[in-house]
């Protein structure tokens, strides 16, 4: 530090490459998306108090008014769809039922996967080989088939839905934590932490836990866009959420008949949709090479 | 390697084991299917003589017995709306669906491969980045919209091709963009960061030291040895593609397995819905044997292993 300040011409340069090492630490594009996340998370949050209509209130005189820079007006910000029902209002609705959807599922598909991941570290023998069968077959079939066939066998609701979604991506999360916990079984204070006198839970929960952690967040980055890909594809079919609750997805497929009269109706949510699936993949490969440089 | 081969293919075949097992189970779960089929005020005796006819009477594990021996001789039910062979129906709409899926499976390749090889031979310029960036957007990008872009920008806007159907190559055309895009995106992600790998190994910078050429090394030497870890992805793709077809028949009206399975979801016609579900599921498994013997002809140590074994 003295050299610097003895320098004093150089403060400038200085504090250029100051900011150039914060833009290399944190590059623009993933504060957009973390900027971006934040405004959704808030929306989601506070979507009751920010929608300025309800979010099936129908208005059948003011029905398919376009956005206010498609010739609109400021009363409906983003227009109105077949129904008259506000787009700006829908979307911030959507935004929340899709999070939660997304937040839910992915916290179930993390927990059962450590949890089976960890059991089969744990147990080996015809445990594991049975957590491993489980694995490949979840694998070996394309997940938006499965989420289809129960569906069309149980019908469907909110709750059943969200479980449904909780079982995308728990195989990813078992393969990682178990080979994890393997790996951390044959380190020393996994064993130091046992020796000690330590229940098996609390070596999992307070031990090895915490050193597999980053990996599994990561993996939660890989699984939460999965996860809103997948309910908006659902729902975007007519076979996810049901209306008149409004998903990302739902208002997508609606809007599709009003393609060439009303694009409007469409974009919003796509944008909504394609702008966090993104942020989160870019969050997600900046966490990676932060937390786990040996990934590159 | 027959050793190697012969054990993934007893676990292919418990998996679909396993799927027909999911399918029996979560049909036995739902729900009594003479109530769902039959409307609930029908009378008693109809509805008992369905149970009879469909063998819902029997204990579940002779249910269970006989629907495997259903299956074994190719008896797949009826669709429970028309009465038509649930297995024919489904037969039926095979090549359509394999008419945009083969066409997309090979443009996935040609641009994914060689967009990720590149990315990787100019590591960290300024069009790796671009490419890399257009990689995260196309598997990012949900189908259903990348689709109706693909319609709003083509159909309603240029006005130079048809919004949806099926019969001519110009139908084709936008069902198998969409659908190639997204895998294609994923294919050279995964391309890139085995390529980048590959091209760090010390047999690389062996390779380059006794003056073979740059091109030399990387035909010859780092491409076969990136491939491996590649190979991997081709079961995932098919899965994606099998996943994608669903929505992009959907948008685009194209009468294929995808369709079917969203109008038998729709209706919840069990047996269509069921005889899918198997048919996906072969699939899955033949691409995954595919997979493995590609494994056993790009991985010489997979057959050394079983030269040493015969002597």
């Amino acid at each position: 530090m003295t050299q610097h300040t003895a320098h004093l011409p150089s403060q400038f340069a200085r504090s250029r490459s100051n900011l150039g090492a914060f833009f290399k630490a944190w590059p623009p594009l993933v504060l957009v998306s973390i900027a971006w996340l934040i405004t959704m998370l808030f929306i989601a949050l506070l979507a009751h108090w920010l929608m300025p209509y309800g979010f099936s209130e129908i208005d059948l005189p003011a029905r398919l008014q376009p956005p206010v820079l498609f010739g609109g007006t400021w009363t409906h910000v983003l227009g109105t769809d077949e129904l008259g029902r506000d787009v700006l209002s829908r979307t911030f609705s959507a935004i929340q039922i899709s999070l939660l959807i997304a937040f839910a599922s992915t916290a179930i598909s993390t927990l059962l996967g450590v949890l089976l991941g960890i059991l089969a570290a744990h147990f080996r023998g015809w445990v594991e080989n049975v957590v491993l069968v489980l694995i490949d077959f979840q694998a070996s079939m394309p997940f938006m088939i499965i989420a289809l066939a129960v569906l069309a066998f149980f019908g469907n609701s909110l709750t059943l839905f969200i479980c449904l979604m909780g079982f995308y991506g728990w195989e990813r999360a078992a393969r990682i934590a178990r080979s994890l916990t393997i790996a951390a079984n044959e380190q020393g204070y996994a064993a130091a932490a046992h020796d000690l006198g330590a229940s098996a839970g609390r070596v999992y929960g307070r031990h090895v836990l915490p050193n597999i952690a980053s990996t599994i967040i990561v993996n939660i980055t890989v699984t939460f866009p999965g996860v809103v890909l997948l309910e908006s594809g659902l729902s975007f079919l007519g076979l996810g959420i049901q209306p008149p609750m409004a998903s990302l997805g739902n208002m997508v497929g609606y809007g599709r008949e009003y393609l060439q009269s009303a694009p409007w109706l469409l974009l919003t949510p796509s944008l909504v949709i394609v702008m966090t699936t993104f942020s989160i993949s870019a969050v997600g490969d900046w966490l990676r090479d932060r937390l786990d440089p040996s990934a590159n | 390697m027959i050793h190697y081969l012969s054990e993934r293919l007893f676990r292919l075949l418990l998996t679909l084991l396993l799927v027909l097992s999911f399918a029996f189970i979560i049909l036995r779960l739902s729900g009594d299917p003479a109530l769902i089929i039959m409307s609930p005020d029908a009378p008693p005796e109809a509805i008992e003589a369905f149970r009879k006819s469909w063998g819902l009477d029997a204990p579940i594990w002779q249910q269970y017995v006989g629907y495997f021996l259903n299956l074994l001789q190719g008896n797949f039910g009826v669709s429970m709306k028309d009465g038509a062979p649930a297995m024919q129906m489904v037969l039926e709409r095979v090549p359509a669906t394999l008419a945009i899926t083969v066409p997309a499976l090979i443009l996935q390749l040609l641009i994914g491969v060689p967009a990720g090889v590149y990315a990787a031979l100019h590591h960290n310029s300024r069009l790796d980045r671009l490419l890399m960036g257009f990689a995260i957007a196309g598997h990012t990008c949900p189908s259903f919209v990348l689709a109706l872009l693909l319609v709003l920008i083509f159909s309603v806007t240029l006005g130079w091709l048809p919004t949806g159907g099926y019969g001519t190559f110009e139908h084709a055309l936008l069902p198998i963009l969409t659908l190639s895009l997204s895998g294609a995106a994923v294919l050279a992600r995964f391309t890139r960061s085995a390529m980048v790998e590959v091209m760090g190994q010390p047999y690389i910078r062996t390779a380059l030291a006794k003056g073979l050429s740059w091109r030399q090394v990387v035909f010859q030497h780092a491409l076969p040895n990136a491939a491996i870890p590649t190979v991997t992805l081709i079961g995932m793709m098919v899965g994606g593609l099998i996943a994608g077809a669903v929505v992009v028949e959907t948008v685009f009206s194209w009468p294929g397995e995808g369709r079917l399975l969203v109008t038998a979801v729709a209706s919840r016609d069990l047996s269509v819905v069921q005889a899918i579900l198997l048919v996906v599921a072969a699939c899955m498994v033949i691409a995954n044997l595919i997979v493995d013997a590609l494994y056993v002809i790009l991985d010489p140590r997979l057959r050394t292993g079983n030269t040493r074994a015969k002597a």
